[in-house]
């Protein structure tokens, strides 16, 4: 396969590179005291909170374990704990 | 009837800009290049030019502005000096990398520190590496020109890069010149409207300037090199077109003044090659066979042209007017990288030049004539190169 000229490419390429394995803590989601308020989805910078039917979960697959959505979380319903591997 | 006034350099560039239609324009104000961007701010408040003026927070956001432009299919342009200019050095390497054929105006003028704003070319030598193709010009007419052909240059594609045209501050931004304008029409049928193969589509995504592992980073870099060094037939077709249209021949990638017989050459860039070319008439009426080689196109390096100018000649000196602190001026070790291992090739001396506004007159060419002369006749190796009417009693 050539290469191409700048590098451009179509786009969304990145979901082909599953990143969550560089995570060291993961954030779970404690569905009883989540508001649903969706500011974990707004603030991930990796678009791996999904709001799913009434509730919102992350994709671990792109996770890569920032710890913004607990730190943002006005219902401290986030909460990071170690990766065991 | 051709259209031909007296303007100060930088109206001459921003008329060259606005002939070439461009979509967006992003600049920030920095001595000597503040004429220029003023001018055509001018122009588009006053609907003399319909453009997107971006004003923009720093020169950063400026490359950065006519970089995304570029990638949504805009011609872009930008225009700095200095300081500015290298704010925008990490952009611009980016620019280069994502193959965004924009056009920069690099308006020369010395780097802090201490603060000087007068010329000399350690700026846009420093962006030697990004991957800008820079052009030197000599005179506001020629910078007219080789703005329009720059934009060509640009966005040809087997090419698309940014073509920065460098041009010396206040010396050519600052003057009144007699220069001549095409008429639009001519100038639309030699630029025809900027239609790249890829440009930002929110129904077609994708994405520029993509991750590279080492596996396949250097032939991303290698694609440049070979755009650039392969590009050079296609910038002297661009240059001889520039000729066609508008009758004045500088030469293509080098302007070879009386290098014929010439023993000595000389080698500059910009507007100091004017001073050279005078210095030659009179040292030429005096016997002494000496003549100009005029670098035009600096990146890609003219090795070609080099060659065949300075066959037959027994030495070269090369004006700098910069210099990488530790080693020697730019042109210098381009000219000689080239010349390195060619049998009887000519020596090649340089001297470091002008930095600062410092004058290089023409008692300061004929100094170097002799000097060069005097180094060749005594057999030894060429020296270090020598910073010219340097005042050692004043360095600590």
């Amino acid at each position: 396969m050539k290469i191409t000229p700048g590098a451009v490419v179509k786009g969304g390429t990145s979901l082909n590179y599953k990143t969550g394995n560089w995570r060291d803590q993961r954030p779970e989601i404690d569905a009883e005291s989540c508001k649903q308020c969706g500011i974990c989805q707004e603030v991930c910078p990796d678009d791996a909170v999904r709001q799913v039917a009434d509730r919102y979960e992350i994709d671990y697959d792109f996770c890569k374990g920032c710890g913004i959505c607990a730190h943002e979380c006005t219902a401290e319903a986030i909460r990071m704990k170690n990766e065991e591997k | 009837m051709a259209d031909v006034r007296v303007v100060e350099g930088s109206e001459a560039v921003a008329l060259a800009v606005k002939a070439c239609r461009p979509h967006v324009i992003a600049a920030y104000p920095i001595s000597p290049q503040t004429h220029i961007v003023e001018a055509l701010a001018r122009m588009v408040a006053d609907g003399d030019l319909k453009a997107e003026y971006v004003r923009v927070e720093s020169e950063f956001s400026a490359a950065s502005v006519v970089s995304g432009a570029s990638a949504a299919g805009s011609r872009s342009y930008t225009a700095s000096a200095s300081q500015g200019l290298l704010l925008m050095t990490e952009v611009l390497y980016a620019s280069a990398g994502m193959r965004l054929p924009f056009v920069i105006t690099g308006v020369n003028r010395s780097i802090s520190a201490p603060i000087n704003i007068q010329v000399d070319h350690q700026d846009t030598i420093s962006l030697r590496d990004t991957g800008v193709i820079q052009l030197y010009v000599e005179s506001a007419q020629e910078a007219y020109d080789m703005h329009l052909a720059a934009f060509k240059i640009a966005e040809a594609p087997s090419i698309m890069l940014p073509v920065m045209v460098c041009m010396d501050g206040w010396v050519l931004t600052h003057s009144y010149e007699r220069v001549e304008f095409l008429d639009q029409k001519a100038v639309d049928r030699f630029l025809p409207l900027f239609r790249p193969e890829n440009y930002l589509d929110t129904a077609n995504p994708k994405t520029w300037g993509s991750y590279a592992e080492g596996d396949v980073l250097m032939e991303f870099k290698y694609a440049i090199h070979k755009a650039m060094s392969e590009g050079k037939s296609c910038i002297r077709k661009i240059m001889a077109e520039m000729t066609s249209l508008t009758g004045r021949d500088y030469g293509g990638l080098v302007e070879a003044y009386r290098t014929g017989d010439a023993e000595v050459i000389l080698v500059a860039m910009g507007s100091m090659a004017g001073t050279v070319k005078d210095a030659v008439d009179v040292l030429r009426q005096e016997g002494k066979k000496v003549g100009l080689l005029r670098i035009r196109c600096y990146r890609p390096f003219p090795y070609e042209e080099l060659l065949a100018a300075v066959r037959g000649a027994k030495v070269v000196a090369v004006l700098d007017a910069n210099v990488s602190m530790g080693s020697e001026g730019a042109v210098g070790l381009d000219v000689k990288s080239r010349l390195n291992g060619r049998p009887g090739g000519p020596m090649v001396i340089d001297f470091i030049a002008g930095l600062g506004g410092r004058e290089v007159n023409s008692t300061t060419v004929r100094a170097v004539v002799d000097r060069a002369e005097r180094l060749f006749s005594s057999g030894a190796p060429p020296p270090e190169a020598e910073w010219l009417d340097l005042n050692p009693a004043i360095v600590p």
